[in-house]
């Protein structure tokens, strides 16, 4: 399966294996850290970004292919639409049927409310489904919400809005111990007590997880809950535009059948935004461990309907991507492969990182690895370096991996690669948007009174780099939070009148500024069709 | 110029490169999906798959994104399978052998022919999780069945009309609410924090000044 080059580099990767065992890498030190950042990580790139010339954030940066959406017209802008015409008419719309959708509509149910989740594929479909590693909480006798704060805020570049932060990490262990209470089994010792790991750049251990299939675990039983609360929940159903009302309020939105290319209208009281990341627009062609819907729709039509966005331009690459088999190429290799002790090591089979300093600084030093000392193992897409996973038996014993990352045991030897035996090779993949729409502490958008955004969506709560382990404890955290607000906010919303005025006053402006991209936003889907792609 | 294979989806009969995954070789001959596709990354179920390859009898399930294509593939996806998921109240139910009676009383019906877990995507022993179902030992259940990904495929070879997936996420719901031990550690912090033990010291640090907390930071001791 592996090349006669890789092959040739594994016989020196096990060479070297013993005298690592015994070696802990240096950690970088800030302004080491600084400098490779600066040299390396792709937020740094020129060409990758450009000016967004309308809206709130006119004349700030972004990526090219957010850019674009941002200058593109709605794809219902002059279609007579009926909007007195309510097909839905609920007190609260959660727009996302990822975890912080769901944790929304729970939450709002609880509290009273008549509330519905629109989501354009299942629900479930989302990058929840597919965090693997774990979630963050400061819930042992050597721990604190301070100590996990100070690790989350210097993670994230001393950027993180403080206010945001707070709730993230006061908020922690009551998730947590919700999570616990709907059925969500965490890895518990025979006592009930958390088996917790290090994540990069924590200082305690306080990730908690479910084998690897944390956010599978969690997602799946959050969909229960859904189901079991009878909440409704359309399925293949896009909101393709806020409605607002003639006083300025979120009032609904105007929803797609994907199926039929029907279009539908909502009329809320509240509206919950909460549809995920941007995985799926490629920035700067890497390949992605998003799921098939990450377009970052939610930004396009909070933007639009005037929400201004923060961190934009900032984007996690996860250091880890499958960088072999192509089949899999930059799908998520979990950072607790790392955690459990596995290191990065070059084609040479030197440790040449710790292999938990924080994502950016690991994806940046694997890509100089590759780039500028050469050092990296060659792969149909490009370059690798390995992750030594056999580390991981050595140091915990036989049958670890199996018993605490069976998703990545499972995924590789779909390819006859065992990575109990053999290193993995591994390259980094889009991950995350740091950036989003710009909320209060409370959780509502500062523009408009009636309007929350939770989840990947939301730019602020972890500044310009986000750990391991503290977006799964952000969807449940302000996913939550967003849902007990609006159910409570919704008692007090008295409707005007209903309108797409927006819309139209956003393609003046385009025009305005001469700006004619040939395209509609937001996206929905990529379009893979007819190409090759991974 | 990449080495070309010859599969059919539905019965149609499309020309890929050999080194794609079903899924992929679907978008490559010019599918645009909908259905049938959700992670991509072999998480969420979407895209279970059903295949022959020409001239062999036995038919194999899989997951399109999991799989590389073969020579003379026919191929059927089963982006929906009408699994029937009975509801309950979390809070009122409880590990007892009768729940299961009670909400999956099809289970009972099993004839033991294997054909669940021969042909699970996930190579579990779905047989044998249904088996401690019946027999109430629902730990065993939720962690045979933990790294099921509700394909369905399972229930659509199912003689007996058995949802698989909805018993393991029961099994798995019960155990990690009632029978799984409490973490004590999480229930003291759970009550200092409501008791705002920590509201001024969070308060300070919130409050610090930047160059402060990048002192603190870059010298702050890390957890052996």
């Amino acid at each position: 399966m592996l090349t006669a080059k890789m092959l040739e580099s594994v016989k020196k990767v096990e060479a070297t294996r013993g005298e690592r065992m015994g070696m802990e890498p240096r950690r970088m030190t800030a302004e080491e850290k600084d400098a490779l950042l600066k040299e390396f990580h792709p937020d740094y790139s020129i060409a990758g970004f450009d000016q967004i010339r309308v809206g709130q954030n006119k004349g700030e940066k972004a990526p090219l292919e957010l850019v674009n959406l941002l200058h593109s017209n709605s794809r219902i802008l002059g279609m007579p639409l009926d909007l007195t015409h309510a097909d839905y008419d609920v007190d609260v719309l959660v727009i996302g049927g990822g975890g912080a959708g769901a944790s929304a509509a729970i939450e709002a149910n609880e509290a009273g409310a008549n509330v519905m989740m629109v989501t354009k594929l299942r629900i479930g479909d989302a990058n929840t489904m597919m965090a693997e590693g774990g979630i963050q909480a400061a819930d042992k006798e050597n721990d604190s919400p301070m100590q996990h704060y100070l690790d989350a805020f210097g993670g994230g570049h001393f950027a993180a809005r403080p206010e945001l932060l707070k709730r993230l990490v006061m908020e922690a262990p009551d998730a947590i111990r919700w999570l616990n209470e709907l059925g969500v089994m965490f890895d518990k010792d025979e006592t009930g007590r958390m088996i917790t790991t290090h994540g990069g750049g924590t200082s305690r251990k306080r990730m908690h997880a479910c084998r690897d299939y944390s956010g599978a675990e969690i997602m799946r039983t959050l969909r229960d809950e859904v189901i079991n609360r009878g909440i409704p929940v359309a399925e293949f159903t896009s909101a393709v535009e806020l409605i607002k009302d003639d006083k300025g309020q979120a009032a609904g939105a105007v929803l797609l059948n994907m199926e039929t290319g029907e279009y539908l209208t909502a009329r809320a009281k509240t509206v919950i935004i909460a549809t995920g990341g941007a995985g799926r627009l490629h920035y700067q062609g890497f390949p992605t461990s998003n799921h098939y819907g990450a377009t970052a729709d939610g930004l396009i039509l909070g933007y639009r309907a005037g929400v201004p966005l923060l961190y934009q331009d900032t984007i996690q690459y996860h250091p880890t991507g499958a960088a072999y088999p192509a089949q899999i190429f930059g799908a998520l290799v979990t950072e607790k492969v790392r955690s459990l002790g596995a290191m990065l090591v070059n084609v040479e089979g030197e440790a040449f990182i710790h292999p938990l300093e924080t994502r950016d600084v690991a994806a940046a030093g694997i890509i100089r690895e590759c780039r500028s000392r050469n050092k990296g193992v060659p792969v149909p897409e490009g370059y690798g370096v390995w992750l030594d996973t056999p580390m991981i038996e050595l140091i915990h014993g036989e049958g670890t991996i199996e018993k605490r990352i069976p998703a990545m045991l499972r995924m590789f030897l779909n390819y006859g690669i065992d990575m109990r035996k053999m290193p993995i090779l591994v390259y980094p993949t889009l991950h995350y948007q740091n950036g989003g729409l710009e909320i209060n502490g409370e959780g509502y958008t500062k523009t408009i009174g009636n309007l929350l955004v939770a989840g990947e969506a939301v730019g602020g709560i972890h500044g310009r780099n986000r750990l391991m382990g503290n977006s799964l404890l952000d969807i449940i955290v302000f996913g939550r939070n967003a849902g007990k607000a609006a159910a409570r906010k919704a008692k007090d919303v008295t409707l005007g009148n209903p309108t797409l005025r927006h819309l139209e006053e956003y393609a003046r402006e385009l025009e305005e500024a001469g700006l004619h991209t040939g395209c509609v936003s937001p996206m929905l889907l990529p379009d893979y069709a007819g190409k090759r792609h991974m | 110029m990449d080495k070309l294979v010859n599969v059919y989806f539905y019965g149609k009969r499309y020309q890929v490169p050999e080194d794609l995954t079903i899924m992929n070789a679907m978008e490559y001959a010019g599918y645009r999906l909908v259905r049938g596709c959700g992670c991509r990354h072999g998480f969420c179920g979407a895209c279970a798959t059903i295949y022959r390859i020409k001239g062999k009898n036995e038919l194999k399930t899989c997951l399109a994104c999991q799989t590389q294509v073969e020579e003379g593939m026919y191929v059927a996806s089963l982006p929906f399978f009408p699994t029937d998921k009975r509801t309950y109240e979390i809070e009122k139910i409880r590990p007892e052998e009768q729940i299961m009676m009670q909400l999956y009383p099809e289970i009972y019906s099993c004839i033991g022919c294997n054909a669940c877990t021969k042909a699970c995507t996930q190579n579990l022993n779905v047989m044998q999780y249904i088996a401690y179902a019946q027999r109430g030992e629902f730990e065993k259940c939720a962690e045979e069945s933990f790294d099921c990904v509700g394909c369905g495929i399972c229930s659509a070879r199912c003689p007996a009309g058995i949802s698989h997936p909805m018993v393991g996420l029961l099994a798995r719901r019960l155990t990690g609410k009632y029978i799984a031990p409490k973490a004590g550690h999480l229930e003291k912090r759970v009550e200092e924090i409501n008791h705002g033990d920590y509201d001024e010291l969070i308060e300070k640090i919130m409050n610090r000044p930047v160059e402060e907390m990048r002192e603190l930071y870059n010298n702050r001791e890390i957890e052996k």
